[in-house]
């Protein structure tokens, strides 16, 4: 049996501080990630079938690729102008407040350049259910969009919250960044498989 | 230091309106327990239909009173009929897995007290937390819905294999927009289990009290840590599957369902798709849900066992790594339930070795329970009981798992009652054996009452000796070859088994009939208990420096420090055999 002695004990280590909205968003990412290589298993499985067939990935998404980089970009823009303090609470100042509502505005182009090439496939016949390729299509665009359509909920709350407020939690802006340029990154990843695989 | 710890401050204030202090409550304590309501009365439920299975195996020409008014064409005049049968083993197996095995070790305990056990005052996003439960919730009343269409719940099984579950009500009865339904709440049982995942691993990543370091924190804590990693993972690809399966129901796509399928003389207006993908990608996710259900109770005996041998463990730091390498090791087994499925049998091969290998840390913590036990002053109640009783539940059943895990055994055993009997043991009864435990350990804390010793053990020697009797026999009847899924035994070698399984049905309405001795323990000593104290067992971990039950920001104003490792037992302290997490005191060998 041991013994204790009555004096002060050893000095606690400390845990970090609290991230709050930051951690759950790359926690969030992980699900996310996972649920897109679901996905793309699925349709490495279903490929190796004999009706399996080639569409032809519509220009529109190159073009929406770029919007959505652009997006990107002004989004870290907004993240430079805002966050070059360690505060808790970070005030609205300088540019910030545009380059945040053009990524609003980037973000709901993008998602309307996805539905152009939807009705594009739509108007060469192709719909979610008439092959394999075009269900894989709709599908994974379809998803990401309503991905992005979250992360522009996320975006008008933060510029409301900069608009009104004047002055935003650093962590929900850093998560809220980080949640945007995830978006492009998957993004990218999902053009790829759209054009070597479907 | 004071500064520093009022800077976490609560995150939102105490809540006024019965609406919003029960309801849509934000604090972590009252959503645990709605999730702990929700398993109850989903366990009822779950327990009710597999008395009307076994009723069906043994008397299947009885007349069950009231069954007709729900099942007016599954069981006309009160007689199940083989189809809907199959509907009762897919709801019963679909709300005990869901519904009380996930919902019940790891959101109802691990919401009361992981922010505890880890210093918080409540969850990273106590939000997203309430719209968890309300998530789950609606996932139940939407799956119980199929009981009351016209259609009927689905007969495809809980793990609704593919074609028959994607082509529509061409399947069979249930399978029309009872089918739907099912995918459905599960889907949505996905979302709430996705947003609750997400709680529990940023709460426990980032609302430690100074001094909480990882290694510091109790096993239960660990394991609800393990857990929601496993099922932040597990559930992002059960919700995919389900959309799939939904699209291939309701848009007309083919992701599950191959060409020239013929089913109820009907050509299917589908073609390509692969039934052994939703085999696949239902299984990636059903072998960690096992963890899901199992490793939770792993943590709760742990925590439980360590207070009532009244000495640390063997080694907590070894179940710990030991649970991290089931958690890893857990996404490589999942073809081990598609051995029949018509596999490479080299793939076959590929995934019996790391499930024989998922044994080693499984039989570690074994040894390291059963080791702790030598020498110790065990306290005799029905928590501790029921501890035991999980070791035994999870020993038996586990042992079957070897002969499983083997493809050419399997391929004979698969389809039989063997596997019924392995997996009821080793993931259901076990993982109930250790929400009792929890149930019987922490209802003090819980509600400021003591349960019913003598009511306790009652419940824990009929429901120990009851599970044997009805689980042992399942092991047998499988070697013998009585296949599983059967609405009714009339191969020529099935007759002489009826006995047997007359037994167990009486085994399991008694056991069943057992567990409203548990009810009303629940109930009464709620209301009637004799009250109980701060730190009713002599434990170590932060919940016991609460009040009983602990206040709606858990730790007043000022969040506590913590020392010491949690399991500060068979020490000579100030208070007694035990040191507190929260005790100042130094302990020499520490």
């Amino acid at each position: 049996m041991s013994l204790t002695i009555h004096s002060p004990a050893v000095l606690p280590r400390l845990s970090g501080p609290p991230k709050g909205s930051e951690s759950g968003i790359w926690i969030a990412l992980f699900a996310i990630t996972m649920s897109f290589a679901a996905f793309t298993s699925a349709l490495f499985i279903r490929e190796a079938s004999t009706d399996w067939t080639h569409v032809a990935a519509p220009r529109v998404l190159f073009a929406s690729t770029a919007v959505l980089l652009l997006s990107s970009l002004m989004m870290e823009a907004s993240r430079r102008e805002l966050d070059g303090s360690r505060a808790p609470k970070i005030n609205e100042h300088g540019r910030s407040l545009a380059f945040v509502a053009a990524t609003v505005l980037l973000g709901l182009t993008f998602v309307a350049g996805q539905y152009l090439a939807w009705r594009s496939l739509a108007a060469q016949g192709l719909y979610l259910a008439t092959n394999p390729n075009s269900s894989f299509f709709y599908l994974l665009t379809g998803v990401h969009a309503l991905h992005v359509l979250g992360g522009i909920t996320a975006l008008l709350y933060l510029f409301i919250q900069l608009a009104v407020q004047k002055s935003v939690r650093r962590n929900l802006l850093r998560g809220v960044v980080v949640y945007w340029h995830f978006m492009a990154a998957l993004w990218l990843y999902l053009l790829v498989v759209i054009c070597v695989r479907l | 230091m004071e500064e520093a710890l009022k800077s976490q401050a609560h995150v939102h204030a105490p809540a006024e309106g019965f609406l919003w202090k029960y309801v849509f409550s934000l604090d972590h304590k009252v959503i645990g327990k709605q999730y702990y309501a929700l398993a109850l009365l989903s366990v009822f439920v779950g327990m009710v239909l597999s008395w009307l299975m076994r009723f069906h195996l043994v008397w299947p020409n009885a007349k069950i009173p009231g069954l007709a008014l729900i099942a007016k064409t599954g069981a006309p005049g009160g007689i199940i009929t083989p189809e809907y049968y199959l509907s009762l083993l897919t709801m019963h197996g679909t709300l005990m897995v869901f519904f009380v095995l996930t919902n019940a070790p790891f959101a109802g305990f691990g919401n009361y007290f992981l922010p505890i056990q880890i210093g918080a005052e409540d969850m990273a996003f106590p939000r997203f937390n309430m719209m968890s439960f309300w998530t789950t919730f609606v996932a139940f009343v939407v799956l119980i819905a199929a009981f009351f269409i016209p259609d009927g719940p689905p007969i495809s099984g809980w793990t609704a294999y593919a074609p028959l579950s994607a082509i529509g009500k061409d399947a069979g009865p249930g399978l029309g927009w009872g089918q739907n339904l099912w995918v459905i709440a599960i889907g949505i049982f996905c979302i709430g289990q996705l947003l609750g995942s997400l709680n529990f691993i940023a709460t426990t990543l980032d609302l430690r009290a100074k001094g909480m370091t990882l290694m510091r924190m109790p096993i239960s804590t660990w394991a609800w840590f393990i857990t929601s990693s496993i099922g932040l993972l597990a559930f992002a690809v059960l919700l995919p599957a389900c959309v799939l399966l939904l699209l291939d129901r309701m848009a007309g796509t083919s992701f599950f369902i191959p060409s020239g399928l013929v089913v109820s003389d009907r050509l299917q207006n589908h073609a390509g798709g692969s039934p052994l993908l939703w085999q696949h990608l239902f299984w990636f996710f059903g072998h960690p849900e096992v963890y899901i259900a199992i490793l939770p109770a792993v943590g709760i005996v742990s925590h439980v066992l360590t207070n009532s041998l009244r000495k640390p463990l063997l080694s907590a730091k070894v179940i710990i790594y030991s649970m991290m390498s089931i958690g890893f090791l857990s996404w490589m087994v999942w073809g081990h339930h598609m051995f029949v499925s018509g596999m490479n049998p080299f793939s076959s091969l590929l995934f019996s070795f790391p499930t024989l290998t998922i044994t080693i840390p499984a039989t570690i913590i074994t040894l390291i329970w059963l080791g702790s036990l030598y020498g110790a002053n065990i306290q005799i109640n029905s928590a501790s009981f029921f501890a035991l009783g999980f070791i035994s539940m999870f020993v038996s059943g586990g042992v079957s798992g070897f002969f499983l895990a083997q493809p050419s055994i399997d391929i004979y055993l698969h389809a039989t009652y063997f596997v019924v009997g392995h997996f009821h043991m080793v993931m259901g009864v076990a993982a109930i054996f250790a929400i009792f435990s929890g149930t019987y350990f922490w209802f003090p804390k819980m509600t400021g009452r003591m349960m019913n010793e003598t009511l306790g053990m009652l419940h824990f020697w009929i429901t120990f000796v009851g599970t044997y009797c009805i689980f042992m026999p399942f092991h047998y009847l499988g070697l013998v070859g009585n296949v599983r899924r059967y609405a009714s035994f009339v191969d020529d070698f099935m007759p002489a088994l009826m006995p047997l399984h007359k037994f167990i049905t009486i085994a399991a309405l008694t056991t069943g009939a057992a567990q409203f001795i548990f009810l009303f323990n629940l109930i009464h000593s709620r209301f009637r208990g004799k009250p109980a104290s701060a730190n009713p067992w002599k434990g170590t971990s932060l919940e016991w420096s609460v009040p009983s039950p602990p206040p709606w920001n858990n730790f007043g104003r000022e969040r506590p420090v913590v020392y010491h490792d949690p399991y500060q037992y068979g020490l000579k302290g100030s208070t007694g055999d035990f040191v507190m997490q929260t005790s100042p005191e130094q302990i020499l060998n520490e």
